[in-house]
């Protein structure tokens, strides 16, 4: 295989690797919240989350494009401020997969938070246990399946991201180039050879994923039952 | 001494009502509290747990005040000394016996003594290994009461502990209730539905109706068991028969005899 074959998988692995350890420190917080929360304004909020499960990948490109670039306040902020060029660099594509598989990870974690019974937490409040004791000794541990789902989800759904890299990424190898990208990218000077080699690397890493997701909530639903 | 007067709008099937509550207890003290479903006796424990926040009145426990509308003070959950045994028990699936009891117990001293203690109490340390699980409900049920006490609570809130237990196991549970409670002296409010059940533990009965007591006294004395003939009309599996009760009514009761005997059936009243 060649270095550029390598380069590409790595990259596309640190994609969604990055991604899936940041959005589940983000989405675990968001997830309670929104699990727990009688405000008037959560169906907003939840539409939010969503959005990228219905707009096109291109839509949210476009707008975290002009997002990014210096001219539009919040980019010049980033750009003259932070000294963040986002637009063309591997951070760059990392928000964007942030935003765009942001519900996979949300929704399967804030329907685990609700699917366990609220006495689970109210014993444990009466144990004298604050929140933060009661979420990582009660919660968490009896909602692997949930965690398991949304980690297994974010990372395969950010390994065939397509439309926001190209948008905000290009097609740099090395730097935004991921695997999605290069089948594209050796269809058009048609070298099939080359993108049947991607292909069938995300096809074989996809499979196996999905059949040990299906393999460990089978064990953990008949150890937790 | 724990006295207090607490209210909170109910949402009955007889449409909206207000909860309105004012007792005292006894250090020590057993209280049951009785009555239909939508009378609000869970809300009352809750909100003596501080899991329901009342809308208005006072709860003191001994001379410390845990809620009091008048000067906005509230006690979260977590800073009540109390132990409250849940309707579904509410163990924790992913921890064994034992750890639900130190996790539980863990921010005592002497933790690992107090829980081998209360396995030991409550008959649990054969199934100390065993996970929520993988026991009966009569089990499941010593070990919530176990854990409520794991706390050195000062209070103990038990919300119809046993109403989803069969006869004899219930039987046994009461007996373990009533040792918990001779043993440690705890003030205790229990939620019960059964006549014989209060008769046998409380000291003082409440029966609430709509959100207002009926009735506050000593609890009603239950005759003791009286005999009925009746014929066993069919064995079935698992050591049950069928019998025929004088008048034609059909029940189910576990013993041994044959088909067409005369048996005498004890009548408990729950």
């Amino acid at each position: 295989m060649p270095t550029d074959y390598w380069q590409t998988l790595r990259l596309t692995l640190a994609l969604a690797s990055c991604t899936t350890v940041l959005l589940l420190l983000l989405g675990l917080p968001l997830a309670y919240v929104l699990a727990h929360s009688r405000s008037r304004l959560r169906p907003l909020a939840e539409a939010v989350v969503s959005l990228p499960l219905v707009l096109p990948p291109t839509v949210i490109g476009f707008y975290l494009l002009l997002a990014f670039s210096d001219s539009t306040a919040l980019g010049r902020f980033l750009i003259e401020k932070l000294g963040l060029s986002l637009n063309f660099s591997f951070p760059g594509i990392l928000v964007g997969s942030l935003v765009y598989s942001l519900p996979f990870m949300v929704q399967p974690l804030q329907a685990g938070f609700q699917q366990l019974p609220r006495s689970l937490t109210e014993a444990a409040y009466t144990l004298g246990k604050s929140r933060l004791t009661t979420l990582r000794r009660v919660l968490l541990p009896n909602m692997k399946p949930a965690l398991l789902n949304g980690a297994v989800l974010t990372f395969a759904h950010t390994l065939g991201e397509f439309g926001v890299v190209l948008m905000i990424g290009g097609n740099l190898p090395g730097r935004t180039r991921v695997a999605s990208i290069a089948i594209y990218d050796e269809v058009q000077s048609l070298q099939y050879d080359q993108a049947n080699a991607y292909a069938g690397t995300l096809l074989a890493v996809a499979f196996a994923i999905l059949v040990a997701l299906y393999w460990f909530s089978k064990k953990d639903a008949a150890h937790l039952s | 001494m724990i006295d207090f007067h607490l209210t909170k709008a109910l949402h009955t099937a007889a449409g909206p009502r207000t909860l309105d509550v004012a007792l005292t207890l006894a250090p020590g003290e057993l209280l049951a509290l009785s009555g239909p479903s939508g009378a609000g006796k869970t809300t009352l424990l809750r909100m003596l747990a501080g899991l329901t926040r009342p809308d208005s009145g006072f709860l003191r426990v001994e001379g410390q005040l845990w809620y009091d509308q008048a000067s906005r003070q509230w006690l979260p959950p977590q800073r009540r000394p109390l132990g409250f045994v849940f309707q579904d028990y509410a163990l924790f699936p992913n921890m064994t016996v034992r750890e639900n009891l130190a996790f539980a117990a863990s921010d005592q001293s002497g933790a690992a003594q107090l829980v081998s203690e209360l396995l030991e109490l409550l008959e649990l340390t054969e199934l100390a290994g065993r996970r929520p699980s993988a026991l009966s409900g009569g089990q499941q049920q010593r070990v919530a009461l176990a854990r409520a006490l794991a706390r050195r609570p000062r209070l103990l809130l038990l919300d119809e502990p046993l109403s989803a237990l069969d006869l004899p196991t219930r039987l046994r549970l009461q007996q373990a209730l009533g040792e918990v409670h001779r043993q440690y002296k705890l003030t205790t409010v229990l939620i019960s539905h059964d006549p014989a059940e209060i008769a046998r533990l409380a000291d003082r009965v409440v029966e609430l109706d709509l959100g207002q007591v009926r009735r506050v006294g000593p609890p009603v004395a239950v005759a003791a068991p009286a005999t009925v003939a009746g014929r066993v009309l069919a064995v079935l599996p698992g050591g049950r028969l069928r019998v025929q009760l004088p008048g034609g009514a059909e029940v189910e009761v576990s013993g041994t005899a044959g088909v067409g005997e005369e048996i005498a059936l004890a009548v408990v009243y729950q």
